[in-house]
């Protein structure tokens, strides 16, 4: 690890201040990614701004439609909510099957989404669910906020701040694991929303993206055998030592229909 | 059997230190003054060094020294084991210099090393080094090694064959063949491991400028071994002015038995600039320093006849040895190897060839089982694969062919004597164990769960106890594999015991306790093992190849008989009777047919206080010294039978039941074989499922981290249905026959013979290692296509 200049702010305008004042800074959340990068020395920022005594960015709390879900929340503390399990209990069920106990008691729905890995869990609620990203300039829809591989719609100085969640009326995540990593080799987030029908994959591809085919089939029948038949395109899926794109196309079918199975 | 004797369940003395956090590793070790070191390796599998600039390094912050190959004018690491080939030359041993000279030849190679007031600057000032590389072609798989036009990894060798070496009877094994009504074929691939103990490899080196002697501490498994090979070929250091320390260790497998360039390193270094100098490597080091195992392509044919009676087998076998020669590389696909092809079964004809063959790649050297596995994974799949070729009850096709049990002692036609065993005997007590006959049924209720069930079988036998000496002296061993003990008696009766051996994870300090106690009659808390320091205690050889218990224990034996023929000398003084009326009977000497009694701490008080003593025919003191040279291998054997359950839709297999039943000769301890088991039958089933180390074509290490390489978790694990049966007469006085590898040789084939079982009402014929949920999903797409054409 590289030296560097340690901030710990009490509020988002103070972190705001700070991130805006480094030259090269970098925000720390739960730093599940970020330290150990900085510990093989891919990463050399000059200043980490810890979130982590932020009080406004963390906790759970329910809302008109939903919960609402402070950035610096814990996969942990979200598995556990009573206000979680009640509205999206598919949510929660996501939160309990990240990484392993140290990772969830440390990293954060805040810091999993700004990152955008691949493979990463959260994205794929986000965006299946419909949520809307708050940061501290504006509020961003899901459909907008996932750009690229690591890349999102953030602009440099933006943090996030909390994540609302309208509640689904099913929802269901099924998660095919990385044998070595346990990351999502594929992962499916399907949900009944009141704008319809909507699925998310990630793991398969460069970035977590909706699958349009799977959410026409389930539109008119929201059951597995709706799922019969299809074959997803493989195009464009990752190809790595764990799986083909043509291996990933299959599993994405395969895990939808489980998660459609699943949903409640 | 005492309640603390031998075979008695007693918990690990250990355990109390390491599950407290009170274990002292190489890690944990500071000395005054100590400096770091952090060594640059090399990014590129092969390229020539045009030249390295340290300037800016050693004017770094903290910078200590600076040192490259050119710095370093030591010796190369030497290789323990030389194989001749078929044509009567020996082996091709390239040098292996500690820092690379000219050239690097796998990423990670060490160019250069800087030492540092702290680890943090050392490191800050390796980014600093400017190395001027002609980045090369590397071959990086075996057969890109073996191309006519292939990069040569050592330029002064004519290619890239290390040796083209054979073993067995090639005329009678084609006269076999040539009278075969059935010949089964089958290729496979022996996928590379990467060990990856808990505990990453460390050193400190030390020189003391006012005495000239130099200290080692050190990851290993046999500090006496590291202290001759870098003492006499790389340091130029003599014995008595070397220490090399081996505390406690997190597990070795293999990896800590070899001399490395760091320990040298380090070691050199201290001395150059008269400081202590520590080396612990991260875990990304780990993956492309420490040498690793397997990774051989072989092809088997086995030859049966009408009866289904096995005529003969032959292999032929391409190893990797990687870029270097490790300390026994060269034995591993060898005569740890070929020897093993014979198995449980009487075959009369077998031949085995193996081509070892340099590649721009981490050496390959042992790995928990040794060869031994990879011969015992070829054989019980070409032996399932004929059975169901010839529709055959595999179960009875082994037992039709097995060495039976009148048949002992055995020689194989492949060097072999086997002592002991009883092969049905084993396979039927695990047949049941398993409900092997049972299978259908739950077959069945697997189905109607939509997964798809397999049952797979393993026998093995292996060679352990290593070694006779003379025996493997002829084969090319540059050591002798003898072991040593000496048992310390103090003046109040408790005891120290000196073993050659070292304890890595094994409990040694247990076992060896025990055996102090069922033969003195002393308490294991008054009796200490003192191992892992070359200045205190004897030479010895170190602890791998399930050798402790039946050539370390052998070694204590003899030293406990000398302490007892001793103390019942004295005991006879004090008791006022004959020596030949003298028992040692719980810990009290008794005159035979008396009541009279006294106890051994007694007599040990008289050795030292020799006032009432036979002084003019005994020495005081009581201690005994031993070496034990084995007249023989020892030959644990079993047979292992899993269960998996696979899901057609992903490809993922679950190892659902996992029975073994393994013949270790007399159990010392059954927690400790039941902990050894339980871990090799899961590095077993990590090699068949999980594990792989991929290179990518230009040599990068593509399973660089966890991230990649799959090691088994507990989740990826049944819970084991595990027995011993001992059948006696193993050649050593305790007639033990070790344990430490055979769940790993054992488990294996019976993993991926399950697993073809459950895929074969698919079509599936055929998997390699490991059987991931991909390379499953794609087995059975394959199957899938030729039938859709028909």
């Amino acid at each position: 690890m590289y030296n560097f200049a340690y901030h710990r702010p009490s509020s988002v305008a103070e972190a705001a201040a700070a991130l805006a004042a480094a030259s090269e800074g970098k925000l720390l959340a739960g730093g599940m990614t970020l330290l150990p990068t900085m510990k093989q020395r891919l990463a050399q920022p000059s200043d980490l701004i810890d979130l982590g005594a932020i009080a406004d960015m963390k906790g759970i709390s329910t809302t008109g439609d939903g919960v609402r879900i402070g950035a610096m929340t814990t996969h942990a503390s979200v598995a556990s909510s009573a206000e979680v399990k009640a509205a999206i209990p598919a949510l929660a069920h996501l939160a309990e099957n990240i990484g392993d106990p140290q990772v969830r008691n440390r990293g954060t729905i805040g810091g999993s989404i700004a990152n955008n890995d691949p493979a990463a869990d959260y994205p794929a609620a986000v965006l299946a669910l419909d949520a809307t990203i708050q940061t501290n300039k504006r509020t961003i829809a899901a459909d907008d906020f996932f750009t690229g591989m690591f890349e999102t719609a953030l602009e440099e100085g933006e943090i996030i701040t909390a994540v609302s969640f309208p509640k689904p009326q099913k929802a269901a995540y099924a998660k095919f694991p990385n044998p070595a990593s346990r990351y999502a080799l594929v992962g499916v987030f399907v949900a009944q929303t009141a704008s319809g029908v909507r699925v998310a994959v990630t793991g398969a591809a460069p970035c977590v993206f909706r699958a349009s085919q799977i959410e026409q089939a389930l539109a008119g029948n929201f059951s597995p055998s709706a799922l019969d038949g299809l074959t997803i395109d493989s195009s464009g899926l990752n190809s790595d030592i764990h799986a083909s794109p043509e291996y990933r196309a299959h599993l994405i079918g395969v895990m939808a229909k489980r998660a459609v199975a699943a949903a409640a | 059997m005492g309640a603390q004797g031998i075979g008695a369940r007693v918990p690990r003395v250990e355990d109390q230190r390491f599950l407290t956090g009170r274990g002292r590793y190489t890690d944990d070790i500071n000395r005054p003054h100590q400096t770091y070191a952090w060594i640059l390796r090399s990014p590129h599998a092969h390229a020539r060094i045009r030249s390295i600039d340290t300037s800016a390094a050693k004017s770094a912050p903290g910078v200590v020294a600076v040192f490259t190959g050119a710095d370093m004018e030591v010796g190369s690491l030497p290789c323990g084991w030389q194989v001749t080939s078929k044509d009567g030359t020996p082996m091709k041993e390239p040098p292996h210099p500690p820092l690379a000279r000219d050239y690097v030849r796998h990423v990670g190679d060490q160019v250069a090393v800087v030492i540092a007031e702290t680890k943090a600057q050392a490191r800050d000032a390796a980014e600093l080094i400017e190395v001027d590389y002609e980045v090369l072609p590397a071959a990086v798989s075996i057969q890109a090694a073996l191309a006519p036009d292939a990069p040569k990894v050592h330029q002064d060798l004519p290619d890239n064959v290390c040796y083209d070496w054979e073993l067995g009877d090639k005329a009678k094994t084609e006269e076999a063949f040539a009278n075969a009504r059935h010949v089964v074929k089958l290729d496979i691939v022996q996928n590379r491991l990467i060990p990856n103990a808990i505990e990453p490899r460390a050193a400190v080196g030390d020189y003391d400028s006012g005495t000239g002697k130099y200290t080692l501490y050190t990851t290993s498994q046999n500090p006496h071994v590291i202290r001759l090979l870098m003492g006499a070929f790389v340091l130029n250091i003599p014995e008595n002015k070397l220490r090399v320390v081996a505390p406690d260790v997190g597990g070795g497998f293999g990896s800590k038995i070899y001399h490395y360039a760091e320990e040298a390193i380090v070691t050199w270094a201290a001395g150059k600039v008269n400081r202590p100098v520590k080396w612990t490597a991260e875990r990304s080091e780990s993956f492309v320093a420490d040498a690793h195992g397997r990774d051989h392509v072989p092809h088997a044919e086995l030859a049966i006849d009408a009866d289904g009676k096995f005529l003969g087998l032959r292999v032929s076998t391409l190893a990797n040895m990687g870029a270097y020669l490790s300390t026994f590389a060269p034995s591993i696909p060898t005569y740890l190897y070929g020897p093993l092809m014979a198995g449980v079964y009487a075959t009369p004809a077998i031949y085995v060839e193996v081509k070892a063959v340099f590649t721009h790649t981490t050496p390959v050297d042992a790995y928990r089982g040794a060869g031994r596995p990879e011969a015992t994974y070829l054989l019980e799949r070409i032996v399932t694969k004929a059975a169901k070729q010839l529709g055959i009850d595999e179960v009875e096709l082994r037992r039709k062919n097995m060495v039976q049990p009148d048949m002992f002692p055995y020689q194989t036609p492949v060097l072999l004597q086997y002592d002991v065993g009883d092969y049905p005997g084993t396979m039927d007590a695990a047949v049941k164990a398993a409900d092997w006959y049972g299978f259908a049924q739950r077959r069945k209720e697997s189905e109607a769960r939509g997964k798809l069930r397999g049952i797979g079988m393993s026998t093995y036998v292996e060679a352990c106890g290593l070694a006779p000496s003379a025996v493997v002296g002829q084969l090319g061993a540059r050591a002798g594999l003898y072991e040593s003990a000496n048992v310390r008696v103090h003046p109040t009766g408790s005891v120290s015991v000196y073993t050659g051996l070292h304890s890595h994870g094994q409990g040694h300090e247990t076992v060896l306790a025990q055996i102090v106690h069922e033969y003195l009659g002393v308490p294991i808390e008054n009796v200490t093992v003192v191992h892992g320091d070359t200045d205190d205690g004897q030479f010895g050889m170190g602890t791998y190849g399930s050798r402790s218990a039946p050539v370390g224990t052998a070694a204590l034996v003899k030293a406990l008989e000398k302490v007892v023929n001793k103390a019942k000398k004295i005991a006879a003084h004090l008791m006022e009777a004959s020596e030949a009326d003298i028992e040692l009977k719980d810990g009290n000497f008794v005159i035979a047919g008396t009541d009279k009694s006294l106890p051994f701490a007694q007599v040990a008080l008289a050795a030292y206080v020799p006032h009432n003593y036979p002084i003019t025919e005994l020495e005081p003191g009581l201690e005994g010294q031993a070496f034990y040279d084995p007249m023989n291998f020892s030959y644990p054997n079993g047979c292992h039978i899993c269960e998996v359950e696979v899901d057609p839709e992903t490809g993922k297999v679950d190892v659902v039941a996992m029975t073994s039943v393994d013949d270790v000769g007399r159990v010392l301890n059954p927690l400790i074989v039941e902990g050894q088991t339980h871990g090799g039958l899961t590095q077993g089933i990590g090699q068949a499922l999980l594990e792989q180390c991929v290179f990518d074509e230009d040599g990068q290490l593509v399973t660089g981290s966890f991230m990649d390489y799959c090691m088994p978790r507990a989740d990826d694990v049944p819970s084991y249905n595990s027995s011993t049966m001992a059948v006696m007469g193993a050649s050593n006085p305790l007639q033990v026959k070790g344990v430490g590898e055979s769940g790993t040789i054992g488990a294996t084939p019976a993993v991926i013979n399950a697993v073809l079982d459950a895929l074969a009402p698919l079509g599936v014929e055929d998997i390699q290692m490991p059987a991931s949920p991909h390379r499953v999903w794609q087995a059975i797409q394959a199957a899938k296509t030729p039938m859709a054409a028909e």
